[in-house]
């Protein structure tokens, strides 16, 4: 089961790195890419939501910040993109120390609400200042990130290859942070403020880093998406996005390292297939949703790991009542 | 001068609406504790049926709102059976994210069956009053009237007959409640079939001066959210008073400001507000969930 275990992730990866070569279709290989992309802010949106317990709802907020910053940096001042990439970051973590203390303050459903409302302002914002985002016009004309050395990004492929990097670079760097101690500071928080404080934890300096490195994903992922597909408007801020991160998270299993991941490939991959929904799709994902919560509440990474659990439970089982019907007496 | 009171007026219009929105979400996060993200989708169900009760119908005004009041107090129930009460012992995320799930569905529902067009629904009277310079249009009259009665009459139904001292009762202890022989569950959709009539009246008596379409409850529902932080969740008067502050603002700020940041001056106001108390102005004890 170790071995398995350890051979997993790479195995997912060379599949990634492999599936180009089977799909001669430019048109599937952006939609993978844009997955991915979202992929990469979803599990961001998990640190702080199932790690770090606390449902930040201006997550696509943040993406859309992200987005704008290397959009407006390498169309109207003509930064490099790279450079306006990690601009990206930077305008995320200024705002999150900006946004984060204040709204930290606030518990379960009031920060919800409060990062709701700044989600809101960001969109509005977003909309509204003409002079610096181009409001409703948006912006287009974003250049495609330049080629690294050899390796050039203008051809589908090679953005697929791009974002494919930057996931597993994301996915690679949140396993190291959930598994070391300032991961399990964040589930400490999660399960009880309390008793996290009591061990001594500093409730607001866990909080708040568990906000900045989760919206540091989304800006970064937003910048990707600038680059990726090239053209903004302001309903990238709009709440749907944050919805859409929510339902890839609930689908896949709330606070597991896989789940986001599955959630934001498998999503996608339904709606492809189910084009004549585009624009009803929450008449069928919003109840969906609903019986997921109800039914599946720890999401298809939940399930499985039941289904597991119970193999090895009569496996257990069956190995004892072998054993006593030997006769060999048991612990 | 009379401008200044002009504004007045807008602000009480505004401020009417938004309280009796903010009161059946605050009544709803008393009794479950659940924020109902949905709580704007109502209103906008409420809306569209008032708007297609008189439209298609022939329905007077005053009879599609009570009908609209029936159909929506019913689809909140309906939800409270089917969404809300599956998830009481789920964690806190689960509700809150199927709230949001249920408003996504009620919206791309109503954009689904009416399309995402805009409609205008005529009101009863379309006058104008003339007092004293200040041009008042019947219909914010009759908002602001119609909206503080109905505050009245909430607040005498919660502290002065059994159906409403129940509601209270259930918010204040759960199983205290329940130990009295309080139905709790009956309760809960009692609770949620007032907040969705609350929000479709809001919605009838504000269509005439406004626009009815399918995401017409997204940006109430956030100035409603806003009030009930500033008047402390789960009080009434809090609802009243905060519906009363967010309406005064917004049309000052639109006129004296500009209206072009008028949407940003309820959040603008939140933040500086938690900033400076957290606990929000009315409440006295800390938040915790």
């Amino acid at each position: 089961m170790t071995y398995a275990r350890r051979l997993a992730w790479p195995a997912v990866l060379a599949l990634g790195i492999v599936l180009p070569l089977a799909l001669h279709n430019d048109y599937l290989l952006t939609v993978m890419s844009t997955a991915f992309i979202f992929a990469l802010a979803t599990i961001g949106m998990n640190l702080l939501t199932g790690y770090t317990g606390q449902f930040n709802l201006a997550h696509g907020g943040f993406f859309a910040v992200g987005a704008y910053t290397v959009g407006v940096l390498t169309v109207d001042h003509l930064w490099p993109f790279w450079l306006a990439f990690g601009a990206a970051g930077l305008v995320a973590i200024v705002l999150g120390l900006a946004i984060g203390p204040l709204s930290l303050r606030l518990r379960g459903n009031y920060f919800a609400i409060f990062t709701l409302c700044v989600g809101y302002i960001m969109f509005l914002v977003i909309e509204k200042w003409d002079s610096v985002t181009h409001g409703v016009v948006g912006i287009i004309g974003i250049p495609s990130p330049p080629a690294i050395g050899p390796v050039s990004f203008d051809s589908p492929r090679a953005l697929y290859y791009l974002t494919l990097a930057f996931l597993a670079l994301g996915m690679w760097l949140m396993q190291r942070i959930v598994n070391s101690l300032v991961g399990y500071t964040f589930i400490a928080v999660r399960n009880s403020e309390p008793l996290a404080q009591a061990l001594g934890i500093n409730l607001m300096v866990t909080k708040v880093s568990a906000f900045l490195i989760s919206v540091c994903y989304a800006s970064f992922a937003g910048g990707l998406y600038a680059g990726a597909v090239r053209f903004l408007g302001p309903d990238l801020a709009a709440i749907d996005h944050t919805f859409d991160m929510t339902m890839y998270m609930v689908v896949g299993g709330v606070g597991t390292l896989a789940g986001p991941l599955i959630g934001a490939l498998a999503v996608p991959w339904v709606t492809e297939n189910l084009q004549f929904l585009q624009n009803y799709r929450f008449v069928v994902f919003g109840p969906l949703l609903i019986a997921l919560l109800i039914f599946v509440p720890n999401g298809l990474v939940g399930l499985w790991q039941a289904i597991w659990a119970r193999r090895a439970a009569r496996a257990e089982r069956s190995a004892q009542a072998s054993r006593t019907v030997s006769g060999e007496p048991h612990a | 001068m009379e401008l200044f009171l002009q504004q007045v007026l807008n602000g009480l219009t505004l401020g009417g609406i938004y309280g009796l929105i903010a009161l059946g979400l605050t009544l709803v996060y008393g009794i479950m504790s659940v924020p109902n993200f949905a709580h704007g989708a109502f209103y906008m169900v409420g809306a569209f049926a008032a708007f297609l009760l008189t439209t298609r119908l022939g329905f007077g005004y005053w009879s599609a709102m009570v009908v609209a009041a029936l159909c929506t107090a019913l689809l909140a129930v309906l939800s409270e059976r089917l969404v809300f009460y599956p998830l009481r012992n789920a964690p806190e995320l689960s509700p809150m994210i199927a709230a949001i799930g249920l408003m996504l569905f009620l919206e791309a529902g109503a954009q689904a069956i009416w399309g995402a067009d805009f409609h205008h629904m005529s009101g009863p009277w379309s006058g104008v009053l003339n007092i004293g310079g200040i041009v008042a249009p019947i219909q914010r009259l009759l908002i602001i009237g119609g909206a503080f009665g109905l505050m009245l009459a909430l607040e005498l139904f919660l502290h002065h007959t059994a159906p409403g001292s129940t509601i209270l009762a259930v918010a204040q202890n759960r199983e205290g409640a329940a130990l009295m022989g309080i139905d709790p569950h009956r309760v809960e959709m009692l609770t949620y079939a007032i907040s969705g009539a609350l929000a479709a009246v809001a919605a009838a008596l504000y269509a005439p001066i406004n626009l009815v379409y399918p995401a017409m409850g997204q940006l109430v529902i956030l100035k409603a959210f806003v009030i009930i932080i500033l008047g402390g969740m789960g009080s009434v008067r809090g609802a009243i008073i905060g519906g009363l502050i967010i309406g005064l603002a917004e049309s000052f700020g639109a006129f004296y400001v500009s209206s072009d940041y008028e949407d940003l001056i309820a959040f603008a106001l939140l933040i500086v507000i938690l900033s400076l108390r957290p606990q929000g102005l009315f409440a006295t004890k800390l938040r915790t969930s």
